[in-house]
Order: C-alpha cells, then structure tokens, then sequence
C-alpha cells in the first residue's frame, strides 16, 4: 500500500481548506452524523429550492483529513444538482468505497470526477471506510429531511 | 535487565506488518503474549484439557488442581489475604460490573451518590449509571487539573453523607497517571465508604498491594498483563464478598436447589457460575510467573526510563503536544500534532509497523475535559526498546511530511 494513494494532494488540500464550510444561510434541511469510535462529528445543511434542488449545502464539524475532504468534496458534487441526482451520487460514491465499484458519474464534469476518484485510496483501508462515508449518509438523511442523528456503528458503513 | 532476551520470548516480533518490523505500542490497549503463555494454552488443549469442578476422573481433578493454583499465583501476586478473595471473571470490564450491580443492588437508594473521576474509562462510568438508569443513583466526577493529576481536596469536598461508594483509576489510560490511591482510600474509609480501584492499567506497569491499599475492590484484565483474552480478576475483601448477592447464576455457583429454594455456593465459586475460560486462567499462571521472573522493580526501572526517553524526544518534535503532565505518570504517553488528526497519526504510522492507538480510548469525559475529541496514543510494554522509540519518532516526522508541516 502506498500512503499517497490515501492522501492524494487533493484530499489533503481539501482536509486543510475545506470548501463550504459553516452554516447554510437560509437552510432548510439538516442531519447530524456521528461516529462515536472517534468521537467525530458533522453536520449537514442544506437548502432545497422548490423544485428539490439543492441551491445551497454546507457543513460543521472536526475530523481526520479523510472525513473533512470527503464532505468538502461531497458539498461540491452535490451543489446545484437536482434531488434524485444528488441521491445517485452518494450511492455511487458508497459503492465505490465499499465494493469498489466504478463511477460513472455521467452527471459530474471531469473536474469532479477527479475529486470523487481521489478517495477511492480509501477503501483499501478498512479502518477509515467511515472516516470517508459518515458525511455522505449524512447527507442522505438531510435529503430524505430526517432530522435523526446518523451513527457510523447503527448504519452499514 | 537483558531486554533482547525479553523480545525474543514474544514470538509477535518476528512478524513483518507492511514489511517492516513491528513497532507495538498499543500495550495499555492489550499486550502481546510470551512464548510461555502460548505454549501453555496449546499444551492444555492439546494433554489437560477437561472442565474443571465438576467429574471425579482424574483429567477434571488435574485441570481443578491447575485451575485453583492460578488462584493461588494471583493471591499472591495482589497480596492478598485468602485466595477466596480472588473471583475470575471475563475482564476487568465484567468485576467492575459485578461490584457496580450487587453492590448497588444492596446498598445503593434513589439519591444516593456515586463518586468517581474525570478520569475514568468508560468501563468504571458506564457500569454505575446502570444505576442512576435504574435507582435514580447520583454519579459525581472528582476533577482533575491541566496536568492530568486529581485534585485531592475538592475530591474530598464531593464525598458527604449520601456517598455509598467510590471507585476510582490507579492508573489512567490516557495521561498516564498515578493516582495517589492509597491516600484517596483513606480518605475514604474514615468516613467509611468502600472503594473500587480500577487496576486494567496499574496491573501491568506497577506492584499491586491490596493489603496495603486496603482497597474493598480491585479489578484487573489479564490480557493487559502478558495473559490471555477472557481472563479477568475481581479482587474483593471476604466481608464485602461474602455480603454481597451473587451475580451470574447457573451451575457451580449453588450448594443446593429445591423448586422452592436455592442456597448459593461459599466463596469464590458464589461468583463463577459456568464453564470458566479453563485454559485461558490455567495459562494466565504463566503470565504471572513471566511478571515475576523480570520482577516488578526491574519492569518498572526500564519503562520509568523508557518513558522519560520518549517524552524528552517527543517534545523536541515541533508541533507535538503531550497530554497531561501528571506528577507520577506511567509509560502511557497520549498526544497531538497540531495539523495531523489522531486517526492520520494511526494510519501513516502503521505503514510504516508502527503500531498505536488513536480516538478516545474510551474516556471521553476526560478528552472533553482536555478540550479534544481524540488523541494518538504510544504506551510501552516490557518489550519495548529505545529503538522502537526512535522509529516512533521518525514516523512522526513521515507524518508532517505527508502532511507537509513546517
């Protein structure tokens, strides 16, 4: 295993500078997700328009690199795009993370394939699967407007 | 004290982890075994093996016999008075239960308060809000200052009349504390509460004296101290034992049983309903033997020295931070390297075979305390090596280059 396959210089560049940071102003749509063998935490906002978009989505919260790139990035993926694309994005990138399987992404430019791609080091690690996954199902829950708090160990990665 | 010679008896170091050689440093997690204790486990699976307590014919007699002579090892490796002290649980994690439940089952009414420390690990915490759950119990923490260190007088200050027992770390897991424990037992008795001691940490890294401590309770995890998994020991005085209800019932446990009425079996067996981890406490003997053979001042000399070793080079590295600086600490040493997540300390350190823990290690109210929500954590054993220290430190400087930290 090679260490830069994990932290790629976009993740670490994203872990250091997270993009879409703090509250969402005018947000209409949050989840909490928490990890409780480390202790770390986020949380989700989002704003939906009224055709289920996703106009607006932030997030709050302290982690490993791998947890704070994978939300920034996540944020950045899902920005702007419709409620059901949104949804087929965090299933790709589970997928991705858990078996391995190849994004297509037909609906993220090649900028943004770059960046889901560049956390797919992470499934070679089991121990950080959550590290990378716990924002994404917390994104799922904001989308479905639960307001449940999302538990690494109650979900399956 | 020939330390290589030490290595050389835990047969985990001649494994390659990443192709390198293995750096263990999670001992307060669990320590590796020694070849004696291995061996021992195969040996009595493979000639001994019988359930003990319960056959006439003589494989059950022999596997009693070895079964009661681990008893006997503990007693007086704990110093205690009768071997009918010494209950073999599953860890130290079920004999704080035990004490937790039937004390508490006893003694403890709705308003009446439990003290403890911000110390503790979730093993002495969790236990006893079972009984704020379920009695309406009141849990107090005793603070602890900056340092790691409890502060002795406004620990005095929680404990009034509705106190009913204290139960406290010898040792913390985290800052590596010595807690002064003898003085806090003191403290206690004159006002006559009772007091646990968690000894998962102290068992390990310094002598154990119960008749000296005068502790009511003590509990250890023999897989901390070079033993096998599912080896754990309860040390309690005969007059709180023989008071308290039992826990877990079933067989062995009971003298007589009626459908009316059933009378429970005399100390220590009150407490060991069951088929016990047999072999498990059989090769746990060998694990004290090892103890002894190194003697406990020797092990205590070479981590003492270990560890001012590691904490004087891991302060020299710019942007690392130690946790805690308690007056008595053990070769436990947490910490913190400004820009680098504990779980990024872990995973670039394994790479490279070193081997440590990062998260909470199950005290969360203390890292809260501390302001943190996790930490890396490096704790020695008696195999550990100045070497090892030395590549724990290159390691780190592998983290603030991947992470490209001035």
């Amino acid at each position: 295993m090679d260490l830069k396959e994990l932290y790629q210089d976009i993740i670490l560049e994203h872990g250091k500078n997270p993009r879409n940071f703090g509250k969402c102003v005018g947000h209409n749509h949050e989840a909490k997700g928490y990890n409780p063998l480390c202790g770390d935490q986020v949380k989700v906002y989002l704003k939906l328009n009224e055709n289920k978009n996703v106009e607006g989505i932030t997030f709050e919260g302290s982690g490993c690199a791998i947890s704070m790139a994978s939300t920034s990035i996540m944020t950045e993926l899902v920005k702007g795009k419709s409620f059901e694309t949104a949804k087929k994005i965090v299933d790709e990138f589970l997928n991705m993370i858990k078996s391995g399987s190849e994004v297509k992404a037909k609906d993220l430019d090649e900028d943004q394939k770059i960046k889901i791609m560049s956390l797919s080091g992470v499934k070679k690690y089991p121990m950080r699967v959550k590290c990378a996954t716990l924002s994404w199902h917390t994104l799922i829950s904001a989308l479905n407007g639960k307001k449940k708090e999302i538990n690494t160990e109650k979900v399956d990665s | 004290m020939n330390i290589e010679n030490i290595k050389s008896q835990f047969p985990i170091f001649l494994k390659k982890i990443n192709g390198k050689q293995l750096v263990y440093l999670d001992s307060s997690n669990s320590s590796q075994k020694p070849i004696s204790v291995i061996d021992r486990l195969n040996n009595f699976y493979k000639n001994e093996f019988s359930n003990i307590g319960r056959s006439i014919h003589s494989l059950s007699v022999s596997a009693t016999n070895k079964f009661d002579e681990t008893r006997i090892s503990v007693k007086n490796f704990i110093n205690a008075d009768s071997k009918d002290e010494i209950i073999f649980t599953k860890n130290a994690t079920e004999s704080i239960n035990l004490v937790a439940s039937t004390f508490g089952q006893q003694n403890i009414e709705k308003g009446d308060e439990i003290l403890i420390t911000e110390l503790e690990h979730h093993s002495n915490y969790v236990p006893w809000n079972y009984l704020r759950e379920n009695k309406g119990a009141i849990i107090k923490f005793a603070p602890i200052n900056d340092d790691g260190d409890i502060i002795i007088s406004d620990f005095e200050k929680l404990i009034n009349s509705k106190t009913k027992i204290i139960a406290i770390t010898h040792l913390s897991n985290v800052t590596g504390t010595i807690v002064p424990v003898k003085e806090i037992i003191d403290i206690a008795h004159k006002k006559n509460i009772p007091v646990l001691v968690d000894g998962c940490q102290s068992a390990p890294h310094i002598k154990i004296d119960v008749k000296d401590l005068d502790c009511d309770f003590y509990a250890i995890s023999g897989h901390k101290v070079y033993g096998p998994t599912g080896v754990g020991i309860l040390y309690g005085k005969k007059k709180w034992l023989e008071k308290l209800p039992p826990y877990i019932g079933g067989g062995g446990m009971i003298q007589e049983v009626k459908k009316d009425r059933i009378s429970y079996a005399n100390l220590p067996e009150k407490y060991e309903a069951g088929t016990m981890a047999t072999a498990e406490v059989v090769a746990f003997n060998e694990s004290i033997k090892f103890m002894q053979s190194i003697g406990i001042e020797n092990l205590i000399n070479h981590e003492r020295e270990l560890t001012n070793y590691a904490l004087e080079k891991l302060k020299s590295i710019n942007s690392v931070k130690i946790i805690g600086n308690p007056k008595n600490k053990a070769g436990v040493i947490s910490f913190t390297i400004k820009g680098v997540h504990p779980h990024d300390i872990a995973t670039i350190l394994d790479e490279d075979g070193v081997a440590i823990r990062a998260g909470h290690h199950c005290c969360q109210i203390l890292h809260e305390r501390l302001n943190l929500t996790a930490s890396a954590r490096a704790s020695f054993g008696v195999y550990n090596t100045k070497e090892d220290v030395d590549i724990l430190c290159k390691t780190i400087e592998n983290c603030r280059k991947v992470f490209d930290l001035k």
